[in-house]
């Protein structure tokens, strides 16, 4: 089996033997197992229909041959069969911890386009239509940022 | 720019020190991160790589902690210089093989990293000598914080940052430390130590990373996980780790000091015997016996010498840095007799080792080594 990481450990070897060491023996070892491990977990995910990601061409057959993705769209294209990897591979199978600031941004606003919105909710159904009105106009503030946001 | 005149002097570089440095070489953690739309490294054509390396290079030179820095396109640098930035662990042996399409931006205190079009877009990297990798995490924070107002990420609020490998998704993030566990080998506890160490989700590597072998009982651990975990509990997690680490090499010196004298005693002296003598020595040969050096110095059988004496060794007698020093190519075969020249020379003022350390019972010399 030719995967991503057995290459790699090859590359070592050979690599090895350009500095003079001509001994790869030992912790390599445990390397190759491990990453043998993945690529076989990786060909099990990937096994059934041709898949293409329609942004950047990349197939599971090259999944297949380079243990890499081709784009970021790949994660949504080839997202199923991932899956399992994924939680064989990690701890979970959503992020947790940084955020780009433009993200948390965005998010923040849609917490608060929420909330918003059940303050409507709540003063229409009070008759409160000084506030409703009030909120409304800050629904719409919300909601223009977000496609400002969106469309930077 | 040359990047030999860039670099720190072999020397210098060796003299650095930081928070258990007797055991941790160095703390390191590097973040993977990608530009939106834009194909993988791997994958992309070469026009798309270089406009990749057009948006990113300005945008790294930019930062105020990149002020003075060096940058370079990859396939403006010789074999030689991009060997030499491998053995100083400045850059993966992967970039290494990069041409045209790739970069490098290093800024003056050999700190900060940044590897643009290797696996992935950007592949930054924050050094520390010691266990220092919460300081390390926090200036690759910063650097990231900053550069995400420039480029934008390809990010997803599920999966994360999404990088080439799915192994390295979700943090993307890296943290490593490089640790000296001479005892740990001696006493032939090593293999239980790594395998509890991976049981905890981590991996233990050798000097070089990924597939390369423990030389001179150099092991790199780092978090193999990247999805599903926060960057700062990845961090904590490691460091409660390494701690334990340390106290097991400690304990292990300790205990073959007590138990093992003759072994100890035998294995150092043999290895100041052969690099001080020796006419022709591999590469392989001279990190492990001066690993035994090493250990030798921190034990107190080298009484004056430094352990930067040794770390400047284990660096300059690496072949690049070998190499480097002479204008013809060498042989392996010659660099073997160089390497052993310039062993005898600057061991010339090492004394042979002490015979044992003065808190420890004196040892009876002039009986045979036990075996």
């Amino acid at each position: 089996m030719v995967e991503g990481k057995t290459k790699k450990v090859d590359l070592c070897e050979s690599c090895s033997k350009a500095k003079g060491v001509d001994d790869p023996t030992g912790f390599s070892l445990a390397d190759l197992l491990l990453g043998l491990g993945a690529a076989q977990e990786m060909e099990q995910a990937m096994a059934g229909g041709e898949i293409k990601c329609p942004h950047c061409g990349f197939t599971q057959a090259d999944f297949k041959k380079a243990g890499r993705l081709g784009c970021a769209d790949c994660y949504a294209t080839f997202g199923e069969g991932l899956e399992s990897l994924l939680k064989t591979m990690h701890k979970g199978t959503k992020h947790v911890g940084k955020t780009p600031h433009a993200f948390r941004q965005s998010q923040d606003l849609a917490d608060k386009l929420k909330s918003l919105q059940s303050k409507l909710d709540k003063a229409v159904h009070d008759e409160d239509f000084e506030t409703a009105a009030h909120v409304r106009d800050e629904i719409n503030q919300v909601k223009n940022k977000i496609s400002e946001l969106t469309t930077s | 720019m040359d990047i030999h005149e860039f670099l720190t002097s072999p020397a210098e570089a060796s003299k650095r020190s930081g928070p258990h440095d007797r055991i941790v070489l160095s703390s390191r953690v590097r973040l993977a991160r990608n530009l939106r739309g834009m194909a993988f490294p791997g994958w992309a054509k070469k026009p798309e790589r270089v406009k990749a390396l057009e948006t990113i290079r300005p945008a790294v030179e930019g930062l105020r902690q990149m002020g003075g820095a060096f940058s370079e396109s990859m396939d403006n640098l010789t074999a030689l210089d991009k060997q030499i930035l491998v053995e100083r662990h400045l850059i993966s042996r992967e970039h290494a093989a990069k041409n045209a399409g790739s970069g490098l931006v290093l800024n003056k205190e050999e700190s900060l990293c940044v590897m643009i079009n290797e696996e992935d877009h950007l592949r930054m990297q924050s050094l520390r000598p010691g266990l220092q990798i919460k300081d390390a995490w926090q200036a690759i924070d910063q650097v990231d914080s900053l550069l995400e107002k420039k480029v934008e990420y390809a990010f997803s609020p599920n999966l994360g940052y999404l990088t080439a490998c799915p192994t390295n998704l979700g943090t993307g993030i890296r943290v490593s430390a490089m640790l000296h566990l001479p005892a740990l080998v001696l006493g032939e506890q090593i293999n239980q130590i790594i395998q509890a160490v991976n049981k905890l989700g981590l991996a233990v590597r050798g000097l070089y990373g990924e597939g390369t072998e423990a030389l001179g009982n150099v092991f790199q651990v780092s978090n193999q996980m990247t999805l599903g975990e926060a960057e700062t509990d990845i961090v904590e997690r490691l460091n409660k780790v390494l701690a334990q680490l340390i106290e097991h090499e400690e304990n292990a010196r300790a205990t073959l000091l007590e138990s093992k004298p003759k072994v100890i005693l035998n294995q150092i002296g043999r290895a100041y015997g052969i690099l001080a003598n020796a006419h022709s020595i591999s590469s392989k040969e001279t990190m492990n016996l001066l690993s035994l050096l090493r250990l030798g110095v921190d034990i107190g059988l080298f009484p004056g010498t430094e352990r930067s004496l040794v770390d400047e060794l284990f660096l300059i007698t690496q072949p690049a840095h070998l190499q480097k020093r002479y204008s013809e190519k060498l042989s392996a075969e010659e660099r073997d007799l160089l390497r052993a020249d310039m062993l005898r020379e600057r061991l010339r003022h090492v004394s042979r080792p002490h015979p044992m350390p003065s808190s420890s019972p004196s040892p009876r010399l002039d009986k045979p080594n036990e075996s």
